[in-house]
């Protein structure tokens, strides 16, 4: 289980993160919506270490990871996967996964690469390319695949669906909703594009400057047509 | 003091004018103290006059074009060279073969400052580093290669004899000093005054529309391109001027030493030229001065601290590179947000109150 | 002929000790994109180190190391210390304080062992090798030289290509704050970079002094041409630095053989202007098109 309670962030005067609290239950999708700008990105960036927290808790599994550096995150199990430009251009596919799996969880098994090749076949058969020759669909299999290699429990995917065409869109979150089955994970999904994040989730959370504004099971908010209009834009 | 100010305004409110005045002032300052100095004293002033020359050329670059050069100490051995040529065939006996050999030291470093600053125009950070210290590398190297420059040995440079100079420049200074004129004192006046010619020009310079658009250029170029400044050329044209103050720096410099030879204008010369400039604050001419006098001034401390510890005489002449190049570090660790970034508040405040050419506007990085 | 020949090979010991130094800085603008212009100043501190210990009847090979491990730590050190804090600030910064870093360790090393001339073993022969009776311009020093940065070279590219640690090394090089959030102690590996690259200039200077005399100011060209090689391949590529150091080492032997020595930096800098103008990503990068 990952919990967040009472977070804040802010970037010098500016607070951009406000109290937040949410919890993503254990082999769910939660996703993360709100306009750009709601705070999503820097929500992931704190839990992360990457923006310095300024008040509230993070727990994964019931342990605190507030303040932890970002470089142990993924030994315990955490792993945040950028948005799809997060590849490391110059390196090739296999070596992007390669170092994927360098720093796992601890004690976890080492995951042969050809397992993401069998999970997205389309990196497998560029596997010795150069990162920046991908597509956009692919290079989001690649930090997704990525991210899967460290054996996490939880992930933290940024906007998988930034950039892409509809069409891979749906490609890759059905990957996304297979993958939460087979391999127990714990999802946090940071979107704007809501429609197609909540057609995955079990549970939404709709931020707005800062501030969690709702908070329930994603039919639930599919059907509030009122916060729709308001913050999720559709 | 207000009817004062008031009776002043139209000078101080002109530019122009204002600088001539601080100029003036300080010009006079500047021969009543070198009048009473002694002998070593006024070759350190000479000295002082001109590094801060060299200086003032390279803060003009640097601090308001924003580009970086360490080719100074090659541009001044340009300028060396061609003033000690002119002074050699000339004989170098009046003040018309002086001034004659250093507008040929400057026009000849202008030639250079082009054919050098068109390709710099288009490289920045650590590429303009790179070429411009091969330059500094190559430039003196050329006169072991030929033996009209007098290789290895260098050629002597004749100065005119005091005794020499005519008769109403000997009366003058003795009329503001007291003192009679000589060699070393002469090499002094004529540094200072041709300082404060410089400096004026140069504080006009920065003030005029050609300086806004350096800064413009310095602050933000893609900006300043969209607002229809030729990039390349407010850079070519900043690296022409600051290449012919080093020009003339390097002629004064030659009739200082009375002897033009390459081991004089070594990378550790250029790296000197670039710590006074950050030593005095990126952008400022009172900072470019600041920054000479030390360097006129530090050796000779420096040297001392090394033999009263015990050093060899070659060995303490090797304290003050160390300093200088501790300044280079100390100054970009203890402003973390870069020189030209976090001294300009600083630079503006100080600048608001003498009449440097600092920048006009702070600007956060 | 017989001149031509042996200008080349000349110029191929030459350019392969360029192409070591080019390596050096390349190795640190791919991890923390600053140009290191003290490289040859601490290659400098390094060679007297080893100095010091052959003087002190140490053997030349262990001198050798221990040169290696000194440019090891002191590059580990000075990224420490004295670059970590402007990493990722305005370029000017790290030009200035490698600069300022340059002259200081310039100067203490004069301060401690004096700036004289003194001379530098090598551990083989530094006379032209005779075939029959004529001899050729290449020394046992020199193959030496070409074989050991060849070894390097080598190294470096099992290191990089085929290991873990080069896996996270050039990962933290391309992208810092993704090599973060997958484990990687970027701190460390860019550290690590500075010291591999110390290193490998304490190679190249351990090849310079060779047979030949050193003072503090032995290694000063080299701030120059090593730059000058490492831009002619590319500061991204290591295979377009060593590249670059043998055209250079070449050129400059030519220059040299066939027109004047003190005209070799002036040919340099047309070479540089050249590239910088003409091929600003240098001869054989791949990559993307860099700003200069």
């Amino acid at each position: 289980m990952f919990a967040v309670e009472e977070l804040s962030a802010a970037y010098g005067p500016v607070k951009a993160l406000n109290g937040v609290t949410f919890t993503a239950a254990r082999g769910q999708v939660t996703a993360v919506l709100g306009a750009n700008g709601a705070g999503k990105t820097t929500l992931l960036r704190t839990v992360s270490g990457l923006v310095r927290s300024t008040a509230g808790t993070v727990k994964l599994n019931g342990k605190d990871i507030t303040r932890t550096a970002t470089e142990k995150l993924t030994s315990y199990g955490l792993s945040h996967v950028p948005e799809g430009r997060g590849v490391i251009a110059e390196l090739t596919v296999t070596e992007n996964l390669r170092l994927g799996g360098l720093h796992r969880a601890t004690g976890s098994e080492p995951m042969p690469v050809g397992r993401v090749f069998e999970l997205f076949p389309r990196l497998g058969e560029r596997r010795e390319a150069t990162a920046h020759m991908l597509s956009g669909g692919e290079r989001q299999m690649l930090v997704i695949g990525r991210a899967l290699m460290a054996r996490p429990s939880v992930l933290l995917l940024d906007e998988p669906s930034l950039g892409l065409a509809p069409r891979v869109v749906s490609q890759i979150f059905d990957l996304l909703r297979g993958l939460v089955q087979t391999e127990e994970l714990t999802v946090v999904l940071v979107e704007q594009n809501a429609r197609s994040a909540l057609s995955i989730a079990d549970h939404g959370v709709v931020l707005n400057l800062g501030k969690v504004v709702a908070s329930a099971p994603a039919a639930e908010l599919a059907a509030d047509e009122q916060l729709r209009h308001a913050y999720l834009g559709f | 003091m207000e009817r004062l100010r008031s009776l002043l305004r139209p000078v101080t409110s002109v530019p122009l004018a204002r600088h001539v005045l601080v100029a003036l002032i300080a010009l006079v300052v500047a021969m009543a103290v070198i009048g009473s100095s002694s002998q070593y004293l006024q070759t350190r002033y000479a000295e002082m006059a001109y590094f801060a020359i060299a200086a003032g050329g390279l803060t003009l670059l640097t601090g308001l074009s924003g580009q970086l050069s360490l080719g100074h100490g090659a541009l001044m051995a340009v300028g060396a060279y061609a003033a000690t040529l002119v002074l050699e065939r000339a004989g170098g006996e009046t003040l018309a073969d002086v001034f004659l050999a250093l507008l040929t030291a400057i026009a000849v470093c202008a030639v250079v400052g082009v054919v050098v600053g068109v390709p710099a125009a288009r490289l920045h950070g650590p590429y303009i580093a790179g070429a411009t210290l091969t330059l500094a590398v190559a430039v003196p190297r050329l006169a072991n290669q030929w033996e009209a420059l007098g290789g290895e040995q260098g050629l002597q440079v004749p100065v005119p004899r005091a005794s020499e100079l005519p008769a109403w420049i000997q009366d003058l200074i003795w009329f503001f000093t007291a003192v009679e004129i000589d060699q070393y004192s002469f090499l002094a006046y004529l540094g200072w005054l041709l300082l404060a010619i410089t400096f004026v020009a140069l504080a006009n310079l920065s003030r005029s529309r050609v300086g806004r658009r350096w800064r413009a250029v310095r602050d933000d170029d893609v900006s300043a391109e969209l607002a229809g400044i030729h990039l390349g050329r407010a850079r070519v044209v900043a690296f022409t001027v600051s290449a012919m103050c080093a020009g003339l720096a390097g002629g004064l410099m030659a009739m200082n030493v009375r002897l033009t030879a390459p081991g004089a204008f070594t990378i550790t010369l250029s790296l000197t030229l670039l710590a006074a400039v950050v030593l005095g604050g990126l952008g400022s001419l009172t900072g470019a001065l600041i920054g000479a006098g030390v360097l006129a001034f530090l050796p000779h401390f420096a040297t001392d601290l090394g033999e009263s510890l015990g050093f060899s005489a070659t060995q303490a002449a090797e304290v003050t590179p160390v300093v200088y190049g501790l300044v280079l570090m100390l100054v970009i660790l203890l402003a973390p947000a870069g020189i030209v970034g976090s001294l300009r508040p600083l630079l503006a405040r100080i600048s608001s109150r003498t009449s440097s050419l600092g920048a006009t506007k702070e600007k956060t990085p | 002929m017989q001149q031509f020949l042996d200008t080349t090979l000349g110029g191929l010991v030459l350019g392969a000790v360029y192409a070591a130094f080019a390596l050096a800085l390349c190795l640190i603008w791919r991890s923390t994109r600053i140009v290191n212009f003290a490289q040859a100043a601490m290659a400098m501190v390094t060679t007297y180190i080893a100095l010091s210990l052959i003087n002190a009847d140490v053997p030349y090979w262990v001198a050798f190391v221990a040169a290696l491990a000194a440019g090891f730590g002191l590059g580990a050190l000075i990224e420490r210390v004295i670059i970590r804090p402007v990493e990722g600030k305005a370029e000017l910064n790290a030009v200035i304080l490698t600069l300022g870093l340059f002259m200081v360790l310039h100067g203490l090393t004069a301060i401690t062992f004096g700036v004289q001339h003194r001379g530098f073993p090598a551990p083989v022969s530094t006379n032209a090798i005779e075939v029959g009776d004529t001899s050729i311009g290449i020394t046992p020093f020199g193959i030496l030289s070409i074989v050991v940065v060849a070894v390097v070279m080598a190294g470096l590219v099992v290191l990089f290509r085929f290991t873990d640690l080069g896996l996270r090394m050039r990962a933290s090089a391309f992208n810092g704050e993704v090599s973060r959030l997958l484990g990687v102690r970027v701190g460390r590996m860019l550290t690590l970079g500075w010291a591999l690259a110390a290193a490998v200039g304490a190679v190249a200077g351990m090849l310079i002094a060779g047979g030949d005399l050193v003072n503090p100011s032995f290694m000063d060209p080299f701030v120059i041409y090593g730059f000058i090689a490492a831009v002619l391949g590319g500061l991204d590529s290591p295979l377009g630095s060593v590249i670059g150091g043998l055209i250079l080492g070449l050129s400059l032997s030519y220059v040299t053989g066939y027109v004047g020595e003190h005209l070799a930096p002036l040919v340099a800098l047309g070479i540089l202007m050249v590239v910088l103008l003409v091929r600003p990503s240098g001869l054989f990068a791949a990559a993307a098109a860099r700003r200069v």
